[in-house]
């Protein structure tokens, strides 16, 4: 990532310059669906809900069959040469111009900023993965960023905690635009909960490598967020919900995590404003 | 990097040493709370999140210039610091380290040494050496004092006793000074400089560690708190500093900034309480100071992170502890659980380069990659990626060219990399991944309900009936 491609491999590395904050497009007519692999098995009915939201948003949605996983598991376990097939397997379904939207922190920072080191040997396919990068972003800051959402709550009064995760925070910057969302729902009150900030202890093939440093920390993560007074628990990304949910369920806890997509479209669907008169 | 053929290591026992700290409420009640604190000390340091941005930034490049110009800064040092009358000894190996000190030990008839806090000298495992040839090594550091008294090694590079709370010292200091029991932590601290101010008249030898060493004036570097470093550093007749090679900087001006982010990310302080700089043996004139100083430059698997680009990086790091303070596994295990002399995020990069993958093998993966360690690195080491580089050295095919880390392979195997090359078929497959999964809905009542170490903490994931492919095709046509 800050490395030009032309410089020796032993050339000293300094940090790539400090990012000002990021501009967005306007509305498009036509975004891309990147649905993510864990969402498209564990959570399907997350992704018809970003879906649908973003139609909401007068918005044309293209979900390409032939996507799978953004190359995350390899990249993160070492197998670089792995990623790199299944990331150019996905980049030439997101050709064009179109916006990608990602329900999903993790993937999106895959797309955004890894695809840039997976191929900065390849300056014909770089340019591709930088044109994609730009307009990669993560389902949250998309509507709250690109289509200035505007959502109208018909739900009952309720507290919620808002669990988000690394990449989001870390990678896309984007962890104020899921309060900023829910701050819209007159309804919701968001607590916060303990450490709120750290990790849920998923991390991908971390959870099982590590079985019992992993176990620590999701075990932390439920109990602040079951400490945290909250009724419901929302995160943006499936991963972080598998991994608490799992571990809520584990413990025999009522409480469960929801993609943030789903909570927002339950809220402000017609049904719930309808309910709430 | 060393000629000398490396023997496969014994792999540190990460994993059990985790699962029994895990399991000991106390140390996981005791860095909680120690980390909590350093953590709210940094931040009350940053209040303007820009100007942190700006001075990691700055910081960054400071340390990208100085180690693009390292082999060179080194021979300016060690001119410079020639010419100051200071003894300069180049170490490849610790073994090589040690031998110089005890050389030195040996030329003075020493019998006592005396150590302000040094993390080399924790890597040279010098106590021990010297001990074993029938010279005492006393630690001053407060810290270092209580570690050295229980026989353990520092649970962390800044706050070497931080494992411990008031109650654990208090007992340590009645049970081996033979004081009266005190959790009066003024009073504990109070009976601890008693013992040790003896000692800095007694000692024949001080031994330092050095922050930053200045190539053009030929200044060692050191910060400390307690005034042992000092002491250690102008009471004995001799002083020897001991320092890894990444330390040195060009000037002066390079050390402000990393001074400023150092103290600052280390203990939340805007400057510590001492800031000594030396630069050569007490003159004809002057009334006090070493009358001999040595400085011993230790390479130990530093130039094998310099060959390579981006493992070079890892040398920015100016040893505040930030990214162990922030890291959600350091947290949770302590420093001692990792088994190396530099523990968190920083020992995890910088350890197999002085041990070799194979004895640090599991350390790369003991991470959710979630990123704080690199979001507070003052010095902005992207620790992430680099853990992500040595997960793929330790994969690699043990053979393999070019050979970048020693140890290389550590975690080959080819099943492991079988797996991958399926996952790699089903993920580049349109047909077979929808395929898999279409089964993998379908059969979801088959999901075990234990399934490895997953299913230890949190209950067996399960798939939902159908995949979100089967449901958008629905919704929005085959596209």
């Amino acid at each position: 990532m800050n490395r030009p491609s032309s410089q020796p491999a032993n050339a000293t590395r300094v940090a790539p310059p400090l990012e000002g904050p990021r501009v967005y497009p306007a509305r498009p007519s036509d975004v891309y669906l990147f649905g993510t692999c864990v969402l498209d098995v564990f959570f399907p009915s997350a992704g018809m809900d970003a879906i649908r939201l973003l139609e909401r948003e007068g918005i044309r949605v293209h979900f390409p069959q032939a996507q799978s996983c953004c190359g995350q598991p390899a990249y993160t376990s070492g197998y670089t040469e792995e990623a790199r097939a299944v990331a150019r397997a996905q980049l030439a379904l997101f050709a064009g111009e179109w916006p990608l939207v990602v329900p999903s922190g993790s993937c999106a920072g895959m797309f955004r900023h890894h695809y840039r080191e997976l191929f900065r040997d390849e300056p014909e396919t770089l340019a591709l993965v930088e044109a994609l990068a730009e307009r990669t972003f993560e389902l949250a800051e998309f509507l709250f960023e690109v289509c200035k959402v505007r959502l109208e709550d018909g739900g009952a009064p309720v507290k919620v905690a808002l669990h988000t995760s690394c990449s989001a925070r870390r990678e896309m910057g984007t962890h104020l635009h899921g309060r900023a969302l829910l701050a819209q729902l007159s309804g919701v009150e968001r607590v916060d909960h303990d450490h709120e900030s750290e990790c849920c202890g998923f991390g991908g093939s971390f959870s099982v490598r590590m079985p019992d440093i992993s176990g620590a920390m999701v075990r932390d993560k439920a109990a602040a967020l079951k400490g945290s007074g909250a009724a419901e628990v929302v995160s943006a990304d499936c991963c972080c919900l598998l991994n608490i949910n799992g571990c809520l369920e584990k413990q025999g806890d009522a409480l469960r995590g929801e993609h943030l997509a789903s909570f927002l479209l339950r809220r402000t669907s017609a049904a719930a404003r309808g309910g709430a008169k | 990097m060393s000629d000398v053929a490396h023997a496969p290591a014994q792999p540190i026992a990460f994993k059990r040493n985790a699962r029994e700290a895990l399991a000991d409420p106390q140390l996981r009640r005791n860095f909680r709370g120690a980390m909590d604190f350093l953590m709210d000390k940094r931040r009350s340091q940053f209040p303007d999140g820009d100007e942190l941005e700006r001075l990691r930034a700055f910081g960054n490049r400071v340390r990208a210039r100085a180690l693009s110009r390292l082999p060179e800064l080194l021979e300016r040092l060690d001119a410079r610091l020639s010419r100051n009358g200071v003894k300069v000894h180049w170490a490849e190996t610790v073994d090589e380290a040690n031998a110089v000190v005890h050389r030195i030990v040996e030329q003075h008839a020493a019998k006592k040494v005396i150590k302000g806090k040094s993390m080399v000298s924790e890597e040279m495992e010098m106590n021990h050496y010297l001990g074993d040839r029938g010279v005492d090594c006393l630690e001053s550091d407060m810290g270092e004092f209580i570690v050295q008294l229980r026989a353990e090694k520092p649970a962390h590079i800044i706050m070497p006793a931080i494992h411990l709370n008031a109650g654990q010292v208090a007992q340590l200091f009645h049970d081996k000074l033979e004081v009266d029991y005190t959790e009066d932590v003024d009073r504990l601290i109070q009976i601890g400089r008693e013992t040790l101010r003896r000692n800095f008249f007694e000692a024949d030898i001080g031994v330092s560690g050095v922050n930053f060493a200045i190539a053009e004036t030929g200044t060692l570097l050191l910060v400390e708190n307690e005034g042992n470093g000092r002491m250690s550093t102008t009471v004995p007749p001799v002083h020897i500093a001991v320092t890894g090679i990444e330390k040195v900087v060009e000037n002066l001006r390079d050390v402000i900034p990393l001074l400023s982010l150092l103290t600052r990310s280390a203990t939340g302080q805007a400057i510590t309480t001492y800031v000594n700089m030396i630069s050569g043996p007490r003159k004809a004139d002057e009334l006090d100071g070493p009358q001999e100083v040595h400085l011993v430059l230790l390479d130990n698997g530093r130039s094998q992170a310099f060959a390579d680009g981006e493992l070079r990086q890892t040398l920015n790091c100016i040893r505040c502890g930030a990214c162990m303070n922030h890291c959600p596994v350091y947290t949770r295990i302590g420093g001692h659980a990792y088994g190396t002399v530099y523990p968190g995020p920083i020992g995890k990069i910088v350890t197999p380069h002085m041990l070799g993958l194979d004895a640090t093998r599991d350390l790369p993966t003991a991470s959710s990659m979630c990123g704080a360690c690199g979001e507070v690195c003052p010095v902005k080491i992207p620790i992430p990626s680099l853990l992500r580089r040595l997960r793929e050295e330790a994969v690699r095919a043990p053979d393999a060219a070019p050979q970048h880390v020693r140890g290389q392979g550590a975690k080959y195997s080819r099943k492991e990399t079988m797996v991958w090359k399926a996952w790699r078929t089903l993920n580049t497959s349109p047909a077979l991944y929808r395929a898999a999964l279409y089964a993998g809905t379908r059969l979801r009542a088959l999901m075990p309900a234990n399934i490895g170490p997953w299913t230890d903490h949190r209950s067996a994931p399960k798939p939902a009936a159908r995949t979100l492919h089967e449901l958008a095709r629905e919704h929005l046509g085959d596209q």
